[in-house]
């Protein structure tokens, strides 16, 4: 595909992998005391394993996987919720498929539908609105997930249920916002992060500006890429060339699809439905100041949660502890890797996932399964 | 606001108010846009991406000549 190929070719990979070599050895940095850069998006988590590019890149940058894969942070809690809505005898529930193996308390979406739930996959938000307008007398709630790439394809879609009339459709939104969380994690005592890869497709609807509190009050550097191998490579090496020069600046690789002032019409349909909840739980970083959001009073017709009276919409969120022994929270913060968790590639697999990071494709536990194969498992022994 | 898109050679209906910027729809046909779950979010600018494949370019370039350097240095050492 156009566009794709180019930003994998094998030759130009070589030449930025050996630039990356030399301003890391310029800056210093080994394995005993490595560069560390965050890449945010779980996207980008995925790429890197997928394409062995932490293999590749020297021993003396340390990849941490951040907190940007919807599915990983989203607590327990809200996925009881889900499956309290879905076991509701008039609701067909809809869900994007990456969110039905997630594990609640007791079940995830998937078990609920094997037990009768009218659960379905779909592919768009709009799909679910076209379910609604097709079975007026049951009530269609869409599981409204995600960072700032996709809450405006459920911001436009609540606007055209109300403009089209279609009142059995509603989103039980549980969007999340990327600046909070890194905040948050700038914060915490125990980070000792150099640098960030930045979220690509979060970025073409913010645009660069609300990463300036990174550069300007953290002084780190932070680069917005692109998802194919070169575009995080040469991402990388922005970032080294940044820490090597002593500048903190917002640069932007992924150009050709991120424009400096993000999308206009995405973010006024955001502006328009969703306003920014006091503060909202992450699995793994616990509740976090103004980082979801929830439908406006002027949508409420289309929020589940006034509809239903459920999760934070009834008054009240309620809180479930993680699994036993589960490293989830860890690995998502980055103090520890895949293979420190107990339980990983034993008791949690991404066939029977206990914690979220085994779940997504996007999640640091399901890479490091998939893309480490048997030797991942034998480090965990 | 709906447009067919044609994604490695399936064609889907897709929402492209996101990137009409209030010109004719036709304007639209034959471009590269990105699509995530049923929306046009982003038109690919076809400048930035020739640009961006151009610095890359350039540091394969650079290598290969670094690496034909060092060949060329092996070649002249003395041999036993």
């Amino acid at each position: 595909m156009k566009y794709v190929e180019e930003f994998r070719d094998p030759a130009a990979a070589r030449g930025v992998l050996a630039e990356i070599s030399r301003v890391t050895d310029q800056i210093g940095a080994t394995a005993d005391a490595p560069v560390r850069i965050m890449e945010i998006c779980g996207g980008h988590t995925h790429a890197i394993f997928r394409y062995g590019l932490d293999k590749l890149t020297p021993d003396g940058i340390e990849f941490i996987h951040g907190p940007g894969c919807p599915v990983c942070v989203l607590p327990r809690s809200r996925v009881d919720e889900c499956i309290d809505l879905a076991e509701q005898p008039d609701v067909i529930f809809t869900s994007f498929g990456d969110a039905m193996r997630v594990p609640g308390s007791y079940k995830s979406l998937l078990q609920a539908k094997a037990q009768g739930a009218d659960v379905r996959m779909v592919y768009s938000p709009l799909d679910a609105l076209e379910l609604a307008r097709r079975n007026p007398d049951r009530e269609v709630v869409f599981f409204g997930l995600g960072f700032e790439s996709t809450t405006p394809s459920t911001a436009l879609t609540i606007q055209q249920a109300r403009r089209t009339n279609v009142l059995n459709f509603s989103v039980f939104c549980n969007h999340i916002t990327v600046p909070p969380p890194i905040k948050a994690l700038l914060d915490d005592p125990h980070m000792c992060l150099d640098g960030f890869v930045g979220p690509g497709h979060v970025s073409m609807v913010i645009g660069l500006r609300p990463y300036d509190f990174i550069a300007q009050d953290y002084g780190k550097p932070i680069v917005v890429a692109g998802f194919e191998p070169l575009d995080l490579l040469q991402s990388v090496l922005m970032v080294l060339r940044q820490i090597r020069d002593g500048r903190a600046e917002v640069e932007n690789q992924y150009a050709r699809v991120v424009p400096a002032e993000g999308n206009p019409v995405s973010l006024a349909a955001i502006a328009d439905v969703y306003e920014t909840r006091p503060s909202f739980e992450w699995r793994g970083l616990g509740e976090i100041d103004a980082s979801g959001l929830r439908i406006r009073p002027d949508y409420a017709t289309f929020d589940a949660e006034q509809k239903f009276q459920i999760g934070y919409g009834a008054g009240q969120a309620r809180a479930v502890a993680e699994p036993d022994g589960c490293a989830c929270g860890e690995v998502m913060t980055g103090r520890v890797k895949p293979v420190a968790c107990p339980h990983f590639g034993k008791g949690c697999t991404p066939e029977l996932p206990l914690g979220a990071l085994m779940v997504s494709s996007e999640g640091a536990c399901a890479a490091y399964y998939q893309y480490g194969g048997a030797r991942a498992v034998e480090v965990a022994k | 606001m709906m447009a067919v898109a044609e994604i490695s050679g399936v064609r889907r209906e897709v929402n492209v108010a996101c990137i009409a910027e209030g010109a004719p729809l036709e304007n639209l046909v034959g471009t590269w846009t990105l699509i995530h779950v049923g929306f046009a979010m982003s038109r690919i600018d076809e400048d930035e991406a020739a640009k961006t494949l151009d610095v890359l370019r350039e540091l394969g370039e650079a290598q290969e000549l670094l690496d034909a350097m060092a060949e060329g240095a092996e070649s002249l050492r003395p041999r036993r």
